[in-house]
C-alpha cells in the first residue's frame, strides 16, 4: 500500500532522481500550460484569461478524485500522507500578503522559477526578490512568533471540519471546479480581447465526458466508502503479522523502564483498558486510549503529531486487546508502535506491588487472558512503587491502612525485592524516524 | 534561436496532466509539490556562505542550516532544481527559451523588473508566513483536503482581486 516513501532513502541518488523528476514534470507542465508568462498570469485578475484557476483547479479535482479513489480502493493509505497543518490566521494572512505579491509582481512562486528557467528577466527579477523574501522573513518571524504559530488545529481536513464523508467532500471539489469552468468560460468570453460571442450552453462533447468521467469517480468513491483501520489491516496485515508472530513487536517491562530512562527517548504508554482496572492499577505516565477511539481520525492525527522520536507502547491486561489496537494503529500509519510483553500481569510479576495493596489473586489466569491476574484492595492508580519502577523513595507510596507496615511479610519484602534487580531481556525496540516528507513546503 | 513559439496546452488538459503527476508525487513519496521551501533552502544556504554564525543564531534559518546542517541536502531543492530543468526543456522545445521582459503595454522595461523584484519579495514573504505558496498550500494542500489550504487558496485569490481594480495600469 502506497505511498512508497518507505523506498526513498534520503541521500541516495534514487532519492534525488524521484524528485528531481518529480520537478522536471512540474517545470514543463507549467511552463506548457503558460505559466511562465506574467502578462497570461496577471490577465487572469481581470477576468480576461482564466488559464490560472482552470489549470489550478483542474489540477486539484483530478488529484483529489485519484487520491480518494486510490484510499478507498485500498491502494494508498491517507493518513501517511503529508497534510499540510492548519494554522489558521497565519494562512489566511499569508494568503492576502501573497495576493497582493501577485498582482503586483506578476507571478507565484513556483511560475516565477519557471519563468526564470525560460530566461524571462522579470520572471529572474522575481525570484531574486522572493529570495530576499525568504530572508526578511527568516529575520523577523521572531518578532511575531506568537501569531505565526496561533490558530493551529493540526491535521484538520475539510471533512473533519464539515463532519461529513470524504467522498461527498471530494464530489462537492469537483462540482464547485465545473461551475467555476462553467463561469470563466463565459467570462472570458465577456471581458477577453476580443470579446467573443458567450455560449450559455457548454459546446464540447469531449469537455462534458471528462467532467461526467470525474463525478461517476465520485460516485464509485461515495459507493466504495473509506476503509477502517481494521480493513486496512486485513490489507496491509502480510507487511507486519512476522512482528507479531515472531514476537518482535512484544516489548519486556525491562526493556520499557530502559525506554523510559533514555532521555533522548520520548515514552509514551498507552492503556487500552477499561476505565475501572486503570483506576486499581496503572503504569506512571500511562494514558487510557479508549479502543472504540481507534477507529476516529482525531485519535490518529493525535497520535502522529508527536516528535519522531516517540515510541508508543500498548499495554493491556494481558495482550489480546493490545495486540488488536496495534493492529489498527499501524494500519493508520503509526510508527514505532509497540505491545508490552504480558501486559500489566506480567509487569506485576516483574515489578511486585507492595503486598498489602493485594487481596491475593482474582483467580483469572495470568498469561494470555486479558483480564487482570492480581486483585487490588484499593484502586491503587500509580499510588504503588509497582508504577514507578526504578525509583529509589524510602516511605511506602501508598499505606494500608489496615495492615501495619511492620507487617512480616511487607517487612520480609521489601529488602530482597526483585524490584531493585535489573531484569533480564531481549531489546527490541528499533527507533525509526518517520520518512514521510514534509510536502514541497519545506 | 529564432523559432516561433507554439501555442500553450489547451488549460483543461494542462491541469490534467498536473492533477496526475501531484497525485503520482502524493502515491510515490507520501508529499506533494512545492517551490517556496525550495526558495527557502536555497536562500539560507546561500547566506550560510557568507554569515554562518548569523543564520546558527536566527531560529528559523537554524533549523534549516544551523551547525554542520546543509540546508542543499533537501528534497525540495531537488525538486526545485527539477522545475527549472524542465521549464527550461519544455520552453526550449516550444520555442519560447529567449531573454525577454512580460509586462503591461503602459510600464517601462525598468519598472517592470522594480515591480517584479517588489512582487517577489512580498509574495515569498507572504508564502513563507501561510507556510507554503500556490505549489504546496493550494494545490497540493488542496488536493489533499487540508483545511487550512483551502482557505489560504481563497485568501490569495481574494488579495488578488481585491487589488486589481486599483493597479489596472500595470497590467492592461
Amino acid at each position: 500500500m502506497a505511498p512508497l516513501a518507505n523506498l526513498l532513502h534520503p541521500g541516495t541518488l534514487g532519492y534525488f532522481l524521484v524528485f528531481l523528476f518529480i520537478g522536471m514534470g512540474f517545470g514543463a507542465i507549467l511552463e506548457m500550460s503558460g505559466f511562465g508568462d506574467s502578462r497570461k498570469l496577471a490577465a487572469q485578475f481581470y477576468f480576461k484569461d482564466m488559464t490560472v484557476l482552470k489549470v489550478m483547479f483542474t489540477g486539484i479535482a483530478v488529484a483529489c478524485v485519484l487520491i480518494f479513489l486510490s484510499t478507498s480502493l485500498g491502494l494508498l493509505n491517507y493518513d501517511r500522507l503529508w497534510v499540510n497543518p492548519t494554522y489558521l490566521y497565519p494562512e489566511i494572512v499569508g494568503g492576502l500578503i501573497m495576493g497582493v505579491g501577485f498582482i503586483i509582481g506578476g507571478f507565484c512562486p513556483g511560475t516565477s522559477v519557471v519563468a526564470a528557467s525560460t530566461l524571462k528577466l522579470d520572471g529572474i527579477l522575481f525570484v531574486t526578490g522572493g529570495l530576499f523574501g525568504v530572508w526578511a522573513f527568516g529575520e523577523s518571524v521572531g518578532s511575531f512568533e506568537g501569531f505565526f504559530y496561533s490558530s493551529n488545529y493540526g491535521r484538520l481536513t475539510l471533512y473533519d471540519w464539515l463532519g461529513i464523508s470524504p467522498g461527498v467532500v471530494v464530489l462537492l471539489v469537483v462540482l464547485m471546479a465545473l461551475v467555476m469552468f462553467y463561469l470563466a468560460e463565459i467570462a472570458e468570453a465577456y471581458f477577453g480581447e476580443p470579446p467573443r460571442k458567450i455560449s450559455w450552453l457548454p459546446q464540447s462533447p469531449l469537455k462534458m465526458w471528462a467532467a461526467a468521467g470525474l463525478v461517476a469517480a465520485c460516485g464509485l468513491m461515495l459507493v466504495l466508502g473509506q476503509p477502517t483501520p481494521l480493513a486496512k489491516w486485513n490489507i496491509l496485515q502480510n507487511n507486519w503479522s512476522k512482528a507479531l508472530a515472531d514476537r518482535a513487536a512484544y516489548v519486556h517491562p525491562g526493556e520499557v523502564l530502559e525506554l523510559k530512562k533514555n532521555a533522548s527517548i520520548y515514552v509514551r504508554i498507552l492503556d487500552v483498558r477499561s476505565e475501572a482496572d486503570y483506576n486499581l492499577f496503572h503504569i506512571a505516565g500511562a494514558q487510557r486510549l479508549d479502543p472504540a477511539e481507534i477507529a476516529n481520525a482525531s485519535a490518529m492525527s493525535r497520535l502522529s503529531s508527536f516528535p519522531d522520536n516517540t515510541v508508543l507502547l500498548l499495554v493491556s491486561n494481558g495482550e489480546e486487546a493490545a495486540t488488536r489496537a496495534w493492529k489498527a494503529l499501524k494500519a493508520s500509519g503509526a510508527v514505532n508502535l509497540y505491545i508490552i510483553e504480558g501486559g500489566i500481569n506480567k509487569w506485576l510479576e516483574v515489578f511486585p506491588p507492595e503486598p498489602c495493596l493485594l487481596a491475593g489473586t482474582s483467580g483469572q489466569p495470568a498469561a494470555a487472558a486479558d483480564q487482570l491476574h492480581f486483585a487490588f484492595r484499593y484502586a491503587v492508580g500509580t499510588q504503588s512503587r509497582a508504577a514507578h519502577p526504578g525509583s529509589i523513595r524510602s516511605q511506602p507510596w501508598l499505606q494500608c491502612p489496615e495492615i501495619t507496615q511492620t507487617d512480616a511479610a511487607a517487612a520480609a519484602w521489601l529488602p530482597t525485592s526483585k524490584w531493585f534487580e535489573t531484569p533480564v531481556y531481549v531489546k527490541k525496540v528499533k527507533l525509526q524516524r518517520k520518512v514521510a516528507t514534509k510536502g514541497g513546503c519545506g | 534561436m529564432n523559432r516561433v513559439a507554439r501555442p500553450y496546452l489547451n488549460p483543461y488538459v494542462g491541469g490534467a496532466l498536473l492533477g496526475v503527476l501531484l497525485f503520482l508525487t502524493f502515491f510515490i513519496t507520501g508529499g506533494g509539490l512545492g517551490a517556496s521551501g525550495g526558495l527557502t533552502h536555497v536562500q539560507v544556504a546561500v547566506l550560510d556562505v557568507f554569515a554562518p554564525a548569523h543564520v546558527d543564531r536566527v531560529g528559523y534559518m537554524a533549523e534549516l542550516a544551523g551547525g554542520s546542517k546543509n540546508a542543499l541536502n533537501n528534497s525540495t531543492v531537488f525538486m526545485i532544481l527539477g522545475t527549472v530543468l524542465g521549464g527550461a526543456l519544455s520552453g526550449w522545445l516550444n520555442g519560447r527559451f529567449k531573454l525577454e521582459i512580460r509586462k503591461g503595454p503602459h510600464l517601462s522595461d525598468g519598472t517592470r523588473l522594480l515591480l517584479a523584484f517588489i512582487g517577489g519579495f512580498i509574495m515569498v514573504y507572504g508564502a513563507r508566513m501561510a507556510r507554503g505558496c500556490t505549489s504546496g498550500q493550494a494545490l497540493s494542500g488542496g488536493a489533499v483536503l487540508a483545511a487550512g489550504s483551502w482557505a489560504f487558496m481563497f485568501a490569495v485569490f481574494g488579495g488578488a482581486y481585491g487589488l486589481a481594480w486599483f493597479l489596472r495600469r500595470l497590467w492592461n
